[in-house]
């Protein structure tokens, strides 16, 4: 029988409050093989570690069992103070008294038989505990950044920087996502396009760095420091490497009627495009919905303008095979589509526009080059209505329930610019609340108001009716009580943002969690929030969670600096609480080969004695420490209880169920 | 109004309309949605942060919540689903009781009608008090 000390942790009030901290260390010092039990305020701190390790010492424990908060907060934690005292890592037990005790219960007298309980399980299980060994598994010293907006194209900055090489995969035409079709930023006002656009060629430029455009992730298998990327090129019809961009083909395509994604189907472009004139890579490519040879085999004009020779009709699907050490999710978000909000007639007039839809109006380089025309007619308008909170603060389906954090700015912003440029407008922004918190924002929403005469009204627009040429505003004016009538001319409503849709199956495909929004989750929300709580996967940009451009830039370098930490070491521990197979009892049946997602199960014939002194050749499963990750679904497949995994073997768990069951 | 006897009745209005004033995040949809805006002393944002506080009376003195087409824009539009016309019928209800069952019966509607009446407002008065 294992010496056991026990360690009640108060987590100050979080348990203390709800637990009765003593009685638990009171009774659990009463069960077999306990030597030594107490509590203490915080027993992460240094002086509780110094407590665990004194009392290791004095009183020789073999086991330790600490009752605190979630093992995945501080068992690593733990684990250490262990092996400083010189007691085997793998020989201390969390019961987790906090998340799953104290957090959830208010009636203390029933929390504190429950941690009782769970404190008596854990005891349980490290009376079977056996030492483990960490062995270590190679890295592999390449990063893959999916995803090429601001926050992908300044991770893989970072990280080559660093001397580590990274590949981007983006699934456009070209990178720089949504930033790109920003035209300036709030609160300086600078041209978005300066910005970026130098990081695009910088990246583009970096030796350390590959940009796979128009291509997406497949598929991704293994394990932090030694994953196995396919990367799918998409067939662009146009060789990448001969195509010079000079154009020709998208000025000669006879398909001119194709809605321009880049501006929001604001004006048209034709069916071999260049998504804007700073696109990296600079080269043309084809849009099969479109093109009419790629559908009927007829045209051909862009291959015969071609000097380059670049037009290759017949490309196909490249797959790519590489190996990662990191992955940085960096997918971005979309504004929500506004389909369900027929109140502000988004979709019976041109002149209700999406934040976006008006920033291409405003912008140089966008379909009015620039000058600010209304959708329907072309004419200069003058009177602009904003709306703010278009489905964010939301509970109903259509909309999103948090906030989307970068509107009250933008459109502060849009406002101010459009008082600059034309004096001769009225601009009302209706706002719920304006919320500003960020360097300089409150200063730059107050500029709008008191220097440009943005009227800000607090209110909420109830419904816009298109009647002769204008767009009927009835709205609420709460602060006077007055139900308000605006004849405007432009509608710019700022729509929810939403994690972009490809978020999801990557999610799954890295085994990464997800919130109910289908944002990724960090592995804590105040310390680690730029990792995934899978190992190796990192967060970086709205993917994460809606974010403005300082933010995520800044994130985006906190992730990197997280995958060049990765990338430096040269092997990483791997985790020791991984399946082995009793060969004895081992029937050869390969289930769990099929089920293991990570393809660490290999069979062999091996000799055993059998009858008569005679020797038997049998088919027998075999793990590689080094890949299993220790998930557990072969034991649960293996039909002769052949496998267990080291750390949480059957006997343990039902030593726990009994303990509970007691 | 006995402090009292306003709790017990706001805890009426909430049970019978099903509504929780406390989602409301006040942002004014309902007020700015609605078509007989100018026709109340109180209008829907109010009438929830009425309720909210407890000061049914007011409400009840009101004569805007008769003005109330009940024509479930304000409902259909809350971004935070609070549906305020249901809290403007549960007040409804609650001065009929208090005046003692004078229900609406079939024989009687000739008399209400008059051409600026909307329709819609006889057939939901008709479905509410007929019971």
């Amino acid at each position: 029988m294992q010496r056991i000390g026990v360690f009640v942790c108060w987590c100050g009030t979080n348990i203390a409050a709800t637990v009765d901290v003593k009685a638990v260390a009171e009774a659990l010092g009463k069960e077999p093989g306990v030597v030594f039990a107490t509590d203490y305020q915080y027993m992460c701190s240094q002086a509780g570690q110094d407590m665990i390790r004194d009392a290791i010492q004095e009183h020789n424990l073999g086991g330790v069992v600490i009752c605190s908060c979630s093992p995945r907060m501080h068992e690593t934690t733990f684990r250490k103070t262990a092996e400083k005292a010189g007691l085997n890592p793998y020989m201390v037990e969390i019961a987790n008294i906090r998340e799953q005790c104290s957090w959830i219960h208010k009636d203390m007298p029933t929390a504190t038989e429950k941690a009782i309980i769970l404190g008596r399980a854990a005891i349980a299980k490290v009376h079977l505990n056996a030492p483990l060994t960490a062995g270590e598994s190679p890295v592999t010293k390449r990063a893959l950044v999916i995803g090429g907006g601001i926050a992908g194209i300044q991770t893989a900055l970072d990280i080559a920087d660093a001397g580590f090489p990274v590949d981007i995969v983006e699934k456009k035409p070209t990178i720089g996502g949504k930033m790109t079709q920003i035209d300036k930023t709030f609160p300086t006002l600078d041209c978005a396009a300066c910005i970026l656009t130098p990081k695009m060629v910088e990246a583009a430029q970096n030796e350390n760095i590959r940009i796979f455009s128009y291509s997406e992730v497949d598929s991704v298998k293994g394990f932090v420091g030694n994953f196995h990327a396919t990367i799918r090129r998409k067939a662009r019809y146009v060789k990448e490497d001969v195509c010079t961009g000079c154009g020709l083909c998208t000025e000669k395509c006879p398909q001119k009627k194709v809605p321009n994604e880049f501006n929001l189907g604001l004006d048209n472009r034709r069916a071999i495009y260049i998504p804007f004139a700073q696109a990296v890579p600079k080269v043309a490519t084809i849009d099969p919905n479109y093109c009419t040879m790629l559908k009927s085999g007829k045209c051909g004009v862009c291959a015969k303008v071609c000097t380059a020779g670049a037009i290759d009709y017949k490309q196909k699907d490249e797959l790519i095979e590489e190996d990662y050490g990191a992955i940085v999710v960096a997918t971005g978000f979309n504004p929500i589509k506004l389909d369900h909000y027929d109140e502000y007639a988004y979709s019976q007039s041109p002149d209700v526009v999406t934040s976006l839809e008006f920033e291409r109006l405003m912008n140089a380089a966008g379909p009015t080059a620039g000058t600010l025309l209304r959708p329907s007619d072309g004419e200069h308008p003058h009177t602009l209505v904003f709306v703010q909170c278009v489905g964010s603060r939301e509970t109903r389906d259509c909309g999103k329930p948090y906030c989307s954090k970068i509107c009250c700015m933008y459109t502060a912003k849009h406002a101010m610019l459009c008082r600059e440029k034309y004096p001769d407008t009225e601009v009302y922004v209706f706002y719920i609340d304006v919320r500003t918190p960020g360097k300089n924002f409150d200063e730059f929403y107050r500029r709008a108001v008191e220097e440009y005469g943005v009227h800000y009204i607090k209110g909420m627009v109830g419904k816009v009716v298109p009647e002769n040429g204008k767009l009927k505003v009835q709205a609420s004016d709460l602060l006077s009580n007055e139900q308000i009538h605006i004849d405007a001319d432009m509608v710019i409503l700022a729509a929810a943002i939403e994690p972009d849709e490809s978020a999801r199956s990557i999610a799954t495909m890295l085994t990464a969690s997800m919130d109910t929004n289908d944002f990724f989750t960090e592995a804590h929300p105040k310390l680690r929030p730029v990792e995934s709580p899978t190992a190796g996967i990192f967060l970086s940009g709205v993917c994460q969670g809606p974010k403005d451009i300082p933010e995520t830039v800044a994130q985006a370098g906190a992730a990197a600096s997280k995958v060049i930490g990765l990338l430096a070491k040269d092997h990483l521990m791997c985790n020791p609480c991984v399946a082995e197979a009793n060969e004895l009892m081992c029937n050869g049946c390969s289930s769990c080969e099929k089920v293991c997602p990570y393809g660490a199960i290999t069979y062999s014939d091996k000799e055993f004695p059998g009858p008569n002194r005679t020797r038997v050749l049998r088919r027998v499963a075999s793990v590689n420490p080094a890949v299993c990750q220790g998930c557990g679904a072969c034991t649960v497949a293996c039909p002769s209880g052949a496998m267990d995994l080291k750390g949480f073997s059957t006997s343990q768990i039902m030593a726990e169920v009994d303990a509970i069951c007691k | 109004m006995q402090k009292n006897q306003e709790l017990e009745l706001t805890a009426t209005i909430k049970r019978i309309s099903g509504v929780n004033p406390r989602l409301c995040m006040k942002c004014g949809k309902c007020s700015a949605t609605c078509p007989a805006f100018d026709e109340m002393d109180y209008h829907p944002h109010q009438f929830v942060d009425l309720v909210d506080k407890g000061q049914i009376e007011k409400l009840m003195n009101s004569k805007g919540i008769w003005n109330c087409l009940s024509c479930f824009a304000c409902l259909e539009r809350c971004p935070r689903m609070v549906e305020p016309a249901k809290l403007i019928e549960a007040v409804r209800l609650a001065v009929i009781r208090q005046q003692g069952q004078n229900h609406l019966k079939p024989e009687q509607i000739p008399d209400f009608l008059d051409e600026n009446l909307p329709q819609q407002a006889i057939t939901s008065a008709f479905r509410k008090y007929a019971k």
